[in-house]
């Protein structure tokens, strides 16, 4: 169960950005934006193994002692960034993959809308109801 | 089969209608033939556009990341191509500075309007959606471009893709 769910543009402004309220929301904002270093690190790495260049996901890019961060870059360049919870450590990778996997396909259908414009900020209720499904119940 | 003829007729239906609502908004005297075609032509391109950004998503999301341009150029000629026109681009041409050329020994959206240079004139119009297309797809990917098509005897065309350096 993620704690916080961003897309990020190619131009590495947020498309969509949705945290779990009763946290401090700035805090989830800042952890985005500070991930987006290590998501250029690994796209542009130099050096690594041909296998991991190719992929889309690209796992954990750094844990803190209250959460983890994972990433997935599409082929368009948009980045997605899920921020989970330290101490839910159930969460298996395939878990993970897969809730990038939805994210993608809904994302994708966004794009297809023919009334949203590439750029705007995603308004669709779909893509809302997918992402509340995996974030954590605020209680 | 029958899908393919849906598009090509849908298709023919856009440039019937654009180039309507053109020649009717075009009650100014000075307006000539050619810059009703002009408009005509960027109305389609930005559709195509559009479309291309939307197409290209869901084209590539079970692919893995390209490599580089020649990688991406490559995926429109063979993956892109054939899903849009059931067929391979015939021929890709660089000169390895920014510049392809992608050759389409039958297209499909011209095979139904002649076989040979009649109706040359009108060519233009049926090549701006797939050219918007084209550049759409490559937007996507993060390749900025300028694609113009080409075409001297049906149905074979050839579009000219120039990267743009940022």
């Amino acid at each position: 169960m993620a704690v916080c769910i961003a897309v990020i543009a190619k131009e590495n402004y947020p498309l969509y950005i949705r945290s779990v309220p009763t946290q401090g929301e700035l805090k989830f904002h800042y952890t985005v934006h500070t991930s987006l270093d290590v998501v250029e690190e690994k796209i542009s790495g130099v050096g690594k193994a041909l296998a991991d260049q190719r992929e889309l996901y690209l796992g954990l890019l750094y844990p803190t002692e209250d959460y983890k961060v994972y990433g997935y870059v599409t082929n368009s360049k948009v980045k997605f960034v899920i921020v989970v919870d330290s101490s839910n450590t159930s969460l298996r990778d395939n878990e993970i993959r897969s809730m990038f996997r939805k994210l993608h396909n809904s994302f994708t259908d966004v794009m297809c809308n023919p009334f949203y414009n590439p750029g705007d900020q995603i308004q669709s209720k779909a893509f809302d109801s997918i992402v509340s499904a995996m974030m954590v119940q605020a209680c | 089969m029958a899908d393919e003829a849906l598009f090509q007729f849908l298709h023919s239906e856009i440039i019937q209608y654009v180039k309507g609502v053109e020649s009717g908004e075009s009650v100014r005297a000075w307006d000539t033939r050619e810059t009703e075609n002009g408009r005509c032509v960027s109305k389609l391109e930005n559709m195509g556009f559009r479309v291309g950004q939307g197409l290209i998503e869901r084209f590539t999301k079970d692919t893995p990341r390209f490599k580089d341009e020649l990688d991406v150029m490559k995926f429109i000629c063979k993956d892109f191509w054939t899903s849009v026109f059931k067929k391979q681009i015939d021929n890709l041409r660089t000169n390895h500075q920014g510049i392809y050329v992608l050759q389409d020994n039958k297209f499909r959206l011209l095979t139904q309007l002649s076989a040979g240079k009649q109706h040359l004139e009108h060519a233009p119009k049926f090549l701006a959606f797939t050219c918007g297309l084209v550049r759409g797809a490559l937007s996507n990917l993060g390749v900025k471009s300028i694609v113009t098509a080409e075409v001297s005897v049906m149905p074979a065309c050839k579009f000219q893709v120039m990267i743009q350096k940022m």
